[in-house]
């Protein structure tokens, strides 16, 4: 599944991201060129996914406005440092996670069993984008946070596994 | 651990050094520093990261520094710390930010859970924070192993181009104990406020 890069770099800079703080994956990979071509938006690269949450953190507090970009992957990797920002600091943060073969259905990919359920226990309110037709949903939901103070989740679903 | 074992300075006279430095900058505190510090500094820009996720205060003044490129922002580590994200040393210098100082302490324990030796502690290699932060970049890499080489460099470490990476040798602390320093939202409030006002 394609989801095209100026088309979604429009969608974030419509929304106001000042920084992606990112890690990614084959779905979110693509959008590196339109990202690295916004006038608007710095592109941050971390080395573990737990960082992208303490540097998105760090921004939010100093007062810019980030986004983390990740894979599910990664979510589970860097869920010590999600719980502390997101909880403990009680930051209103926003991520695109990158939803490992959810487009398969017949994929055994334990990430793919585990990503919506981990979501869910921690809270997070989320929302899946399965096309390019859905990224509209994406800054629909992102807008709906941000009125609501909490952080949220859009999960951008592939289906390579 | 840099420097031998009869050099290792107090951390609380480690970091007394950097009172009279620090100036206007941001300071993240966390671990042993974070217990140290407030007795030392009450000033409106400290932070200290209680509650932490371990090992990610410098992506937090990394995030600080690129949303505040005008104003310096030094964070106080421990070597614990700094093993579980030796990949933000490479982070930090592919970010560009330069208004960063990242200062380790080094005592070769995790204070926290009752002194038990980290694994660079007991590696048969001479592990080399310095060499991480030099071979990931950093402008400025310097390490101190005692006391006095700390108070006769520390100024002109803080005044070199960044980003910067400091190592100091500390002794270990036997009774570790850290008390919350209060209600985090409050703090974080607090600390927004003076940002904005600075």
């Amino acid at each position: 599944m394609d989801y095209p890069g100026p088309q979604v770099v429009e969608i974030f800079e419509r929304l106001g991201f000042t920084h992606v703080v990112w890690l990614p994956d084959t779905a979110l990979g693509p959008w590196e060129a339109a990202i690295e071509a916004s006038n608007q938006i710095q592109l941050i690269r971390v080395c573990r996914e737990g960082e992208a949450w303490a540097i998105a953190a760090g921004l939010f507090l100093g007062g810019s406005s980030p986004l983390v970009v990740i894979q599910n992957t990664g979510l589970f990797e860097s869920g010590d440092a999600m719980r502390n920002v997101l909880f403990d600091l009680s930051m209103p943060l926003l991520a695109v996670v990158g939803y490992r073969s959810a487009l398969n259905a017949q994929s055994t990919d334990s990430a793919r069993a585990f990503t919506e359920p981990v979501l869910a226990a921690w809270g997070l309110d989320t929302v899946i984008v399965s096309s390019a037709d859905e990224l509209p949903k994406m800054a629909e939901h992102f807008e709906r946070c941000r009125l609501a103070g909490e952080p949220g989740v859009v999960l951008v679903a592939e289906g390579r596994m | 651990m840099a420097g031998s074992s009869t050099s290792r300075m107090p951390l609380a006279a480690a970091l007394e050094v950097l009172v009279p430095l620090r100036e206007d900058r941001i300071v993240i505190t966390t671990m042993g520093a974070a217990r140290e510090w407030p007795k030392l500094s009450q000033h409106p820009l400290d932070l200290h990261y209680i509650p932490s996720a371990m090992g990610e205060a410098p992506a937090l003044g990394l995030g600080l520094a690129l949303a505040q490129p005008k104003r310096e922002v030094l964070v106080l580590n421990g070597d614990g710390c700094m093993l579980m994200n030796l990949g933000c040393l490479v982070t930090i210098v592919a970010s560009g930010a330069e208004n960063l100082t990242l200062v380790v302490f080094d005592n070769g324990i995790y204070e926290v859970t009752g002194g038990q030796r980290t694994a660079a502690a007991v590696s048969p290699a001479q592990v080399d924070f310095a060499g991480f932060a030099r071979a990931s970049g950093f402008a400025s890499v310097r390490s101190f192993a005692s006391l006095a080489a700390w108070q006769s460099g520390a100024a002109e470490m803080l005044a070199l181009p960044g980003p910067r990476f400091a190592v100091l040798s500390v002794e270990p602390v036997d009774d570790y104990q850290l008390t919350s320093p209060g209600p985090m939202s409050e703090r974080l409030a607090r600390f927004q406020q003076a940002l904005a006002a600075a």
